[in-house]
């Protein structure tokens, strides 16, 4: 198996799927010298300027084209550059791209996957970090995925390719570059987590970054004597519910960690199917990480001040166990 | 349109076209009122059949075209079924959109209708993405985007437009100019010339037209789209009309300064002008009677059978929002 960077391997992904089927085609800013971060490098050299595609600053119109290019018949990947830029299209996304299936009734379909790479990049600011991930787990019609892995952002980004809804994928840019094996052949459903670690005394749930941060976590929490389980949901919607219930009733205890704000961030829609379904299986208090409710800075120690360590959630893995 | 060229079997079609839209507005207007059928908002386009009229005579079903939430007449001028639009405006089985989208989300794939928008200017980008997909696939078809003049002061305008000119796609931008924003006079909100003017600064050919002249309408609709379809770059049409009623049905529109609409009526209907156009050409009112009527009847009957259409199914309400994460499967 080939040993690919978590960006190489979602390049390979478009590749397959661009050679697979001729109808996939990528737009967005800066598309042609390889995208801003060298996800796209090469592709034009291998399809051409008009499938891959270098659009104007305009992010409206790159989606809302995007979607209009889907309901012609094609399959648009749209790059937003930074998640942070996609604000710019919240229309487009929102009340177009989601709605449009259900409000004409089921005549269209909108097949498009929407990149968005977010999270904290060492000093990027306010506009250029945010991890808004639990908002579009709040519209109905989108499919909302966060890979953390090479392999799963190979195999996720397939997946969302090939399926005929409208996805918001939600790459990490911190971890670019991060190395793993990657199949090309294994084939990953998207709403099915991954157990990055089995353990009996403590459930840790995570997703994107943050869930690498909770397998250094449960490392650390293993030289103690605590065997955390890992689990890597890597799509919010769907989600899946059945494996952290399982682990949450093997295990008793619950840690929820992510890099986003931790008020009304998806941690509490974690949490509260636990508390709903499985708090009989509960031995001790819930924990939820995320970053408070502030805004991110530009200065490396005040940017710190928002991030969610290893150190934090072992921390709180540990006080679940009464340790 | 001088009469020397005028075809009075065209004139007949365009005349019936535009009975037909109008009849089917003032029973829908009927309905919602009188009836109350129509439960939510609907905009009517009353005085403004001739854009929708002209412009569609002059496309192919297989074209792509995108409305607004003021869209009846374009829907219907662009073949759809009466029937199933008064059924989606009632909320019943059987309506275009299976009585979940109602006026203002109105669409029908099967006749190149990709849908209405209730969001003003937003369908403009999405109009231009329709071109470019058409573009990629190598396909034969042009695409007709309407918007109203208040979508002129969204940013959509200005990206959509650009986005056409950048990619050269085969898009007809057509400024449907009612003269209101809503409840408020656009040349009060607008600045600079107005739309055309800010088309051509894009580099779009803009063209003006008088868009209560149906007549007028097809012929420069049907220049443009021939010269589209030739691999012509991307143009604009704005039309100047009136709307003769509110912004909703349920809109008095008592902010129009007074005798505006009545002079508007008596001068510029587009239906009485060319009914005019016929009666100088020699068709009798006989005739011209006829096809009024008629249009009304089938409207009337339009609106009978949908009122007797029963609601959509209740197990429809999970249906066609996902495949993955489907709320037929989980809900919560």
């Amino acid at each position: 198996m080939p040993k690919l960077t978590y960006a190489q391997a979602a390049l390979e992904a478009i590749r397959h799927s661009m050679t697979a089927d001729p109808k996939v085609w990528c737009v967005g800013e800066d598309l042609g010298r390889g995208g801003v971060f060298g996800q796209y490098k090469g592709l034009r050299e291998e399809f051409g300027e008009d499938r891959i595609s270098d659009a104007p600053i305009s992010e409206a119109a790159i989606m809302g084209a995007a979607f209009g290019a889907a309901l012609a018949g094609t399959r648009p990947i749209v790059e937003m550059r930074f998640a942070d830029f996609a604000l710019c299209a919240t229309d487009e996304l929102v009340n177009q791209i989601a709605k449009a299936r259900f409000m004409f009734g089921g005549q269209s379909r909108a097949p498009m996957v929407i990149r968005k790479p977010m999270g904290l990049w060492r000093s990027s600011a306010a506009q250029h970090s945010q991890s808004l991930e639990s908002w579009y787990t709040h519209i109905p019609g989108l499919v909302v995925v966060c890979p953390a892995t090479p392999q799963d952002n190979y195999s996720l980004l397939r997946a969302a390719i090939h399926c005929d809804d409208p996805v918001v994928y939600l790459e990490h840019k911190n971890i670019w570059a991060n190395e793993g094996e990657v199949d090309f052949d294994l084939e990953i459903p998207i709403g099915e987590a991954d157990i990055r670690r089995s353990g009996k005394d403590v459930t840790i749930v995570s997703w994107s970054n943050t869930a690498n941060v909770a397998v250094e976590a449960a490392n650390a929490l293993a030289k103690d004597g605590v065997e955390a389980e890992v689990i890597d949901l890597r799509s919010l919607w769907p989600w899946d519910k059945s494996a952290v219930i399982e682990s949450v009733r093997k295990t008793g205890r619950l840690v929820v960690a992510h890099e986003s704000v931790s008020v009304g961030g998806f941690g509490a829609e974690v949490v509260a199917t636990v508390a709903e379904t499985a708090a009989d299986a509960l031995k001790g208090r819930i924990r939820r990480l995320g970053a408070p409710r502030s805004l991110i800075a530009y200065a490396p120690n005040l940017e710190d001040k928002m991030r969610v360590t290893a150190e934090m959630i072992s921390a709180a893995a540990l006080e679940t166990t009464g340790s | 349109m001088g009469q020397e060229n005028f075809d009075p079997k065209r004139g007949r079609a365009l005349l019936r076209m535009m009975e037909r839209i109008r009849a089917f507005e003032e029973q829908a207007c009927l309905a919602a009122e009188r009836d109350k059928l129509v439960l939510g908002a609907i905009h009517p386009s009353i005085g403004q059949e001739a854009v929708a009229t002209g412009v569609m005579s002059t496309l192919n079903q297989s074209d792509y075209l995108l409305s607004t939430h003021r869209g009846h007449g374009h829907t219907l001028a662009k073949g759809a079924d009466p029937v199933a639009m008064m059924r989606e405006l009632l909320g019943r089985e059987g309506g275009c959109c299976g009585g979940k989208g109602g006026s203002m989300h109105i669409a029908d794939f099967n006749v190149g209708m990709l849908g209405a928008n209730g969001v003003v200017s937003a369908n403009i980008t999405i109009a231009a993405g329709a071109a470019h997909g058409i573009k990629l696939l190598g396909d034969k078809r042009i695409v007709v985007d309407i918007f109203g003049d208040g979508a002129i002061n969204r940013g959509p305008f200005l990206e959509g437009l650009n986005w056409a000119m950048v990619f050269d796609l085969p898009i007809l931008f057509i400024c449907e100019d009612n003269q209101y924003s809503a409840t408020t006079k656009t040349s009060s909100m607008t600045g600079g010339e107005g739309a055309a003017a800010r088309a051509s600064a894009l580099g779009l050919r803009a063209t003006v037209v008088d868009g209560n002249d149906v007549e007028v309408v097809a012929d420069v609709s049907a220049e443009i789209c021939g010269r589209l379809r030739e691999g012509g770059k991307p143009e604009f049409l704005h039309a100047l009309t009136y709307r003769q009623t509110g912004h909703t049905s349920f809109d008095p529109a008592a902010y129009r300064p007074e005798g505006e609409a009545a002079e508007q009526k008596a001068k510029h209907d587009p239906i009485a002008r060319q009914r005019d156009m016929l009666a100088t050409a020699g068709v009798s009112e006989d005739e011209l009677d006829a096809i009024h009527i008629d249009a009304s009847a089938e409207m009337i009957e339009a609106l009978r059978l949908a009122a007797a259409s029963p609601f959509p199914d209740d197990a429809t309400v999970f249906l066609d929002v996902q495949d993955i994460g489907s709320p037929a499967v989980e809900a919560y």
